[in-house]
């Protein structure tokens, strides 16, 4: 299975602020009831996107001048709740194609590294300056460098934080390690055979 | 110097190092459930990938099923679609599957334990957080996204970095009135909602020793809601006495055989944990939340704290919890008009936890105004609340008493809150919209205070209500 080598995302960036946005509010559960991921993007942050009659409401994912937005700036403990992969699928969808926030809770990083939307981690300081930047400039274009773990917006460079198991695959393009985890069945098959519950 | 189960574990099922230098780890048990898993089959065929060891997944419905009519056709076509999803991938890969007909349906994380599929030094994984839960039987259960559904059901393995261990010692005597629940939310709150990142917890001391299962699960269950990826608690006698003679158990010889080997698999007394946190149980009171997630709780007594006293950090949080939640910084909780009581859910459906409320029903009722419902977290949770009576305590006391499934935790099926509702819950999130309704207003807390605050239709302390204050001594 070939996947594209993420080396470098770069493009329009949309600040979601705050601390612990958990995945009910990236996906309310009841836009889960499908058998695919098709549509989800639609539904990302439905309930703060639209108020109960269906109207807009005030956030920046309803702003026109973001919707073209690629890298999705954020506070603490983002995606933390659920391990619904439909949170990380509902954002890809909308359009992002990489996270920047001070941290994330583990399901979500993994769910989202997964599919290829990198999850980058940033001091609190940086990612609130870069949020407002990006919310009061939104043409600025955000490039975030796998390789050197760098955000570069303007003439600002600030560091970013990814594990470096993270950081190889997603150079290698084996952020999807399917490929890799079908590689050894025959040492899978040992490992099972030691345990008398899984032959039950 | 000694190890964790969670090290011995973690070896046992250790494949081999991916080129990333994450671990391939066989998941030697999976539970699947229909909302994460049919986009996973859908991969599979994608991919032209089978399914490796079709014994080893185990399927059941929880989150759509309604709760009221069962009859199929559901009313949703999209949850009729889901359920007949399941059923028809489960019989295209051989895999086990407790449909709504089988009397063995329930919450993925309540049948598994029910079945005895749930046991020690395994691993497990399932396409839902509360995975968790499984931990109180000494297995590392993890909550998993839908991708790695796929990869496990093709390969039994699935990439991953080890853990940390964090042991949490709740020593002491619980006083009258509280419970598993008011201990994980109190660790909860003493850690935070993002305590837990990178770590497994295991939890011991001998207020955990002397829990029996269901109350342990409750504490693992939680135990991603701050953070953790996994929580266990060390394998016993009260953990053998809970799976001897369950169906999915081994039996005889091979019973001692496994008895033997999970004792050997339990922490060494000699470890040397990455962390070790204390708590006292004579510090925890009942504990319900005030805001928007699982960490921001207090004692009931406690009044709603106040922003402008917070670290900057928590400050923005804690403002759009009081706006979300209509509550005003130093005002008691005690007293908030409550519409819907919900008691239920992976956290708190168990029979003992219906069993700790029906004891005090008889001469009790929900009081006028409030929507008060039971769902068992399993067809046998159900029928033996029938049996010994329970479920008429409740419906007498006037509550509606339900068929098994994950309801009004996450409001996936008709059970939902309608407007701001407030609800007093015995479930896991209090998320925004979490229960089906993006201005519902839910707090957590245990089964006991759930049925307090049905009965008085506010939130109360359950041992006032019930009379469970300690005599004070002269």
């Amino acid at each position: 299975m070939a996947l594209h080598k993420i080396t470098e995302i770069a493009g329009g960036g949309i600040f979601i602020p705050g601390d612990d946005i958990d995945t009910d509010r990236i996906i309310p559960a009841r836009y889960m009831k499908s058998l695919t991921f098709d549509g989800l993007g639609e539904y990302a942050f439905n309930d703060e996107r639209k108020d109960a009659a269906g109207r807009d409401r005030p956030h920046p994912m309803n702003e026109p001048r973001f919707a073209g937005a690629r890298i999705l700036v954020s506070g603490a403990n983002f995606g933390c709740g659920s391990s619904r992969e439909h949170a990380p699928q509902a954002l890809y969808r909308w359009g992002i194609r990489a996270i920047l926030a001070v941290s994330f809770a583990e399901i979500f990083f993994g769910n989202a590294n997964q599919i290829g939307m990198p999850c980058l981690c940033l001091r609190r300081g940086d990612a609130g300056r870069l949020g407002g930047e990006v919310a009061a400039h939104p043409d600025l274009i955000l490039k975030i460098d796998i390789k050197t773990l760098s955000v570069v917006y303007g003439d600002v460079c600030v560091a970013a934080n990814l594990p470096a198991a993270v950081q190889r695959v997603l150079l290698d393009g084996r952020w999807d390690p399917i490929a890799e985890l079908l590689e050894k069945p025959d040492q899978v098959g040992a490992v099972a055979r030691r345990h008398a519950y899984m032959t039950s | 110097m000694g190890r964790s189960l969670f090290e011995k574990v973690w070896e046992a099922h250790h494949v081999g190092e991916l080129s990333n230098g994450q671990t391939q780890l066989l998941i030697g048990t999976h539970l699947i459930h229909e909302v994460t898993s049919p986009q996973a089959f859908g991969m599979l065929r994608d991919l032209k990938l089978s399914v490796r060891y079709p014994h080893r997944t185990f399927a059941t419905v929880d989150h759509i099923v309604p709760t009221d009519v069962r009859e199929e056709p559901f009313a949703d076509k999209l949850a009729d679609a889901m359920i007949k999803e399941l059923r028809r991938n489960c019989a295209a890969y051989g895999i086990t599957f407790f449909d709504l007909g089988s009397a063995q349906q329930g919450i993925v994380h309540v049948v598994g334990p029910e079945q005895g599929i749930t046991q020690p030094a395994t691993t497990i994984g399932c396409g839902d957080s509360h995975t968790s839960t499984h931990g109180a039987f000494g297995a590392i259960a993890i909550g998993v996204g839908t991708s790695q559904v796929r990869d496990v059901l093709a390969t039994q393995t699935i990439a991953m970095n080890k853990l940390k261990v964090r042991r949490i010692n709740v020593d002491g005597q619980l006083s009258p009135g509280v419970f598993a629940k008011d201990v994980i939310l109190h660790i909860i709150r003493v850690l935070g909602v993002q305590g837990g990142l990178g770590y497994a917890y295991e939890y011991g001391g001998d207020v955990i020793d002397r829990f029996s299962m269901e109350a342990r699960m409750t504490v693992c269950n939680m135990t991603i809601e701050g953070g953790a990826r996994c929580g266990y608690v060390n394998p016993d006698e009260t953990t053998f006495g809970y799976l001897k003679g369950r169906p999915y158990c081994p039996r005889g010889g091979d019973w001692d055989r496994a008895v033997e080997h999970w004792r050997g698999m339990a922490s060494d007394a000699n470890c040397d944990y990455d962390d070790v946190v204390n708590i006292r149980a004579e510090d925890i009171g009942p504990t319900v939340t005030w805001g928007i997630n699982p960490g921001q709780a207090i004692f009931v007594d406690e009044d709603v704290p106040d922003p402008s006293t917070m670290p900057d950090e928590e400050r923005a949080t804690a403002e759009e919890a009081l706006a979300h939640m209509k509550l005003k910084p130093g005002e008691p909780i005690l007293g908030k008009k409550v519409d819907v009581a919900f008691v239920g859910s992976c956290t708190n459906g168990r029979l003992s936890d219906l069993q700790e409320i029906a004891r005090f029903l008889p001469g009790r009722a929900v009081a006028k105004g409030v929507k008060a419902i039971v769902v068992p977290g399993s067809q046998g949770v159900d029928v033996l609340a029938e049996e010994l009576g329970i479920a008429d305590l409740f419906r007498s006391a006037g509550f509606e008493w339900r068929s098994a499934g994950c309801s009004m935790c996450l409001g996936m099926n008709p059970d939902k809150l309608v407007g701001d509702q407030m609800c007093a819950s015995s479930s896991n999130r209090n998320f925004k919209g979490r229960q089906g309704s993006p201005a519902g207003r839910t707090v957590l807390m245990s089964p006991l205070m759930v049925a307090a605050a049905a009965i008085t239709g506010q939130v109360s302390d359950a041992r006032d209500v019930f009379g469970l204050r300690e005599p004070v001594k002269a």
